[in-house]
């Protein structure tokens, strides 16, 4: 186990090393001349060669990415053109916000998802069955922007139930301590604030939790459906174990390595569909910070806001690939 | 050998592989139909499809109104008889717009999911036929793309480009690339190792046609069934693009471009929002569900 680790662990660099590499060249592709932007449409030549020249772009190319590898490696993720302050120190407020919506959407697709797929798998081809796995594939169909915008409409504005944007009241602000919302609430102690941020989470959480819930369901049933009519799930049975019982935990156990597999695919799929999630609903995460920074042509901040996101994903199947071997014993590594 | 592996590629109407001398014979492309045409959710799918691809293709005969054809005195009109979808801010018919928006999508997905197959499938055969550091070299590259989430990469390629509908089909097209690229590649390394390969080789065929003949073929079927679910991604990511203001510009009807245009009246004109979302939905659960369709008819070890 300590050796696969490693192992893991090493093969980690050639990826990170390449997407670096990709989204580098794209950003350092695109046409124009970052001074330019920094400088604006009447900025004379000379001033556009100068300021080009103060930020090492006139360099060849190869050298500036390896410069950027060696500011990535101590930490040093650029500055941001449009605010003048280092990326590594106004992202982490962005990543935390993202971070608790993206976990609270998890923990409502897991629970949901989950539950609804043994059931589902319990009692097949019940009149259950049939709904949920019809209401599966439309939940994996939907445009969850969409989706957003449709859940705003009928509990915002028409039932007047959920607030609309941000994560917090603005006329009652969260004093940021960890930037996590909900952590920090519960060390001021204050309770009210707390229910507050849930209640901002409710929203964007169920809009971005509706497709990783919708594909943890059906596999969850198939994987159920799977270890439900093998032996020893009969012997537990025969033996008088409960049905309960049975299912949680020796079914359970047995079908969670591809339920496994697919909570880690779809949180990193939510760290991407939070940009679209985040741009409806005015959340302040990472999707906005790049979001804006598109808008504003700040291309550090897209560029290391992306690659940020990226070794997250990449870290998360990592950490996902390593506790395979915690949960199932048969999986054995060379 | 060769020559029955060719023939279970050609149509319903070419001759018959004999595997069975007792049963009458089919040709496997009748045999997967015949599947297919039992799986009332495939056909549901394959119905959804179709009337989109109608629509899209009837578009001008079935729209009452012109996609871009304004009258400011309609601003915002309710759904009606007259305009079956309600109007939009600029008094554009939404029905008239819904309708030519599938012509965008299904184009968008359709083509970039080609390019997708076509540039995947080639970089997939070269890594699996010739093996040794090309396969490194290109299973690696596949291993990176796939470590992104996809629309950050998609949002990345546009941003080079810069916005609009058909750079967003290049960035659709191109993190589709290492999907069908693993796909054709496993493909391949297994048929390599079949013996009417090396029977192939025996009589002198050039790794060229063995490709074509002999490789391609066999990766058919999941390529279709690939193919077919990637159409529903892809028109997701091209309307997530333009509702980002990514992808199309205005005033082209592409659904996702519509939301956002419309996002800021949905308290007084709810219908803007609802029409586009929808079309988005039925397109993309159509090619889901004849996707899955596909595989069950496809997929060989479901035969009985």
């Amino acid at each position: 186990m300590f050796a696969y680790t490693i192992r893991r662990l090493s093969m980690l660099v050639p990826v990170l090393l390449g997407m670096t590499l990709i989204v580098f060249s794209l950003i350092h592709a695109i046409p124009g001349s970052p001074a330019q932007i920094l400088l604006g449409q009447q900025a004379s030549p000379e001033a556009v060669a100068a300021l080009t020249k103060e930020m090492g772009l006139d360099r060849p190319l190869y050298i500036q990415f390896v410069d950027y590898l060696k500011n990535l490696i101590t930490g040093d993720l650029g500055e941001s053109f449009r605010t003048r302050s280092p990326i590594s120190e106004e992202i982490w407020p962005y990543l935390a916000a993202t971070i608790e919506l993206a976990l609270f959407a998890m923990i409502i697709a897991v629970i949901v998802g989950v539950n609804a797929g043994i059931i589902s798998a319990w009692f097949q081809n019940s009149w259950f069955d049939y709904l949920l796995m019809v209401l599966a594939l439309v939940g994996v169909s939907m445009p969850i922007f969409w989706l957003g915008l449709m859940e705003q409409y009928v509990f915002s504005i028409k039932l007047d139930l959920l607030p609309t944007t941000g994560r917090d009241n603005i006329r009652d602000p969260v004093t940021a301590i960890t930037h996590l919302y909900l952590l920090d609430t519960l060390l001021q102690g204050r309770v009210d604030q707390f229910f507050e941020v849930i209640r901002h989470l409710i929203l964007p959480g169920v809009a971005l939790a509706t497709i990783p819930m919708a594909i943890i369901a059906r596999i969850t049933r198939s994987s159920m459906l799977e270890v439900m009519r093998s032996d020893y799930i009969r012997t537990a049975r025969a033996k008088g174990m409960s049905m309960l019982k049975v299912v949680y935990k020796h079914s359970l156990r047995n079908a969670f390595i591809p339920i496994l597999t697919i909570i880690g695919l779809q949180t990193g799929l939510l760290l991407g569909g939070a940009i679209l999630t985040e741009t409806i609903f005015g959340w302040p995460g990472i999707g906005n910070y790049i979001y804006s920074a598109i808008q504003f042509r700040d291309y550090p901040v897209i560029q290391s806001g992306i690659l940020v996101v990226a070794a997250i994903f990449v870290c998360i199947n990592l950490i996902v690939d390593l506790l395979y071997a915690a949960i199932d014993p048969r999986i054995k590594y060379r | 050998m060769s020559e029955i592996v060719e023939q279970t590629q050609l149509p319903p109407s070419g001759p018959e592989v004999n595997v069975n001398q007792e049963e009458k014979t089919v040709s496997p492309w009748v045999d997967v139909w015949r599947r297919f045409r039992k799986n009332k959710a495939a056909l549901f799918g394959a119905v959804l499809v179709s009337f989109f691809i109608l629509l899209a293709i009837l578009a001008d005969l079935i729209a009452p109104y012109g996609f871009k054809e304004t009258a400011l005195e309609n601003k915002h009109l309710p759904p009606s008889s007259d305009h079956w979808f309600g109007t939009d801010e600029f008094g554009r018919d939404i029905f008239s717009r819904v309708v030519y928006g599938a012509r965008i999508s299904l184009w968008v997905g359709f083509i970039s999911v080609a390019g997708s197959v076509i540039v995947g499938s080639s970089l997939g055969i070269i890594a699996g036929y010739y093996g040794r550091w090309v396969d490194t070299i290109i299973s690696r590259l596949f291993d990176i793309l796939l470590a992104f989430p996809s629309i950050l990469l998609a949002i990345a390629v546009v941003a080079m480009l810069g916005p609009s509908l058909q750079n967003a089909l290049i960035a659709i097209a191109i993190i589709n690339v290492p999907t069908f690229g693993r796909l054709v590649r496993s493909k391949v390394l297994t048929v390599k190792e079949e013996e009417y390969i090396t029977a192939a080789k025996a009589i002198g065929m050039k790794d060229s046609r063995i490709l074509l003949h002999h490789v391609l073929p066999n990766s058919l079927a999941p390529i279709i069934v690939q193919g077919t679910l990637a159409i529903a991604t892809a028109i997701i990511e091209a309307a997530a693009l333009g509702f980002l203001g990514m992808g199309a510009q205005p005033p082209t009807p592409e659904w996702g471009k519509m939301l956002a245009d419309s996002k800021d009246f949905i308290m007084q004109a709810p219908w803007t929002v609802f029409f586009p979302g929808i079309a988005i939905m039925l397109t993309v659960l159509g090619f889901n569900l004849m996707g899955d369709g596909l595989r069950d008819a496809l997929d060989p070890r479901m035969r009985n």
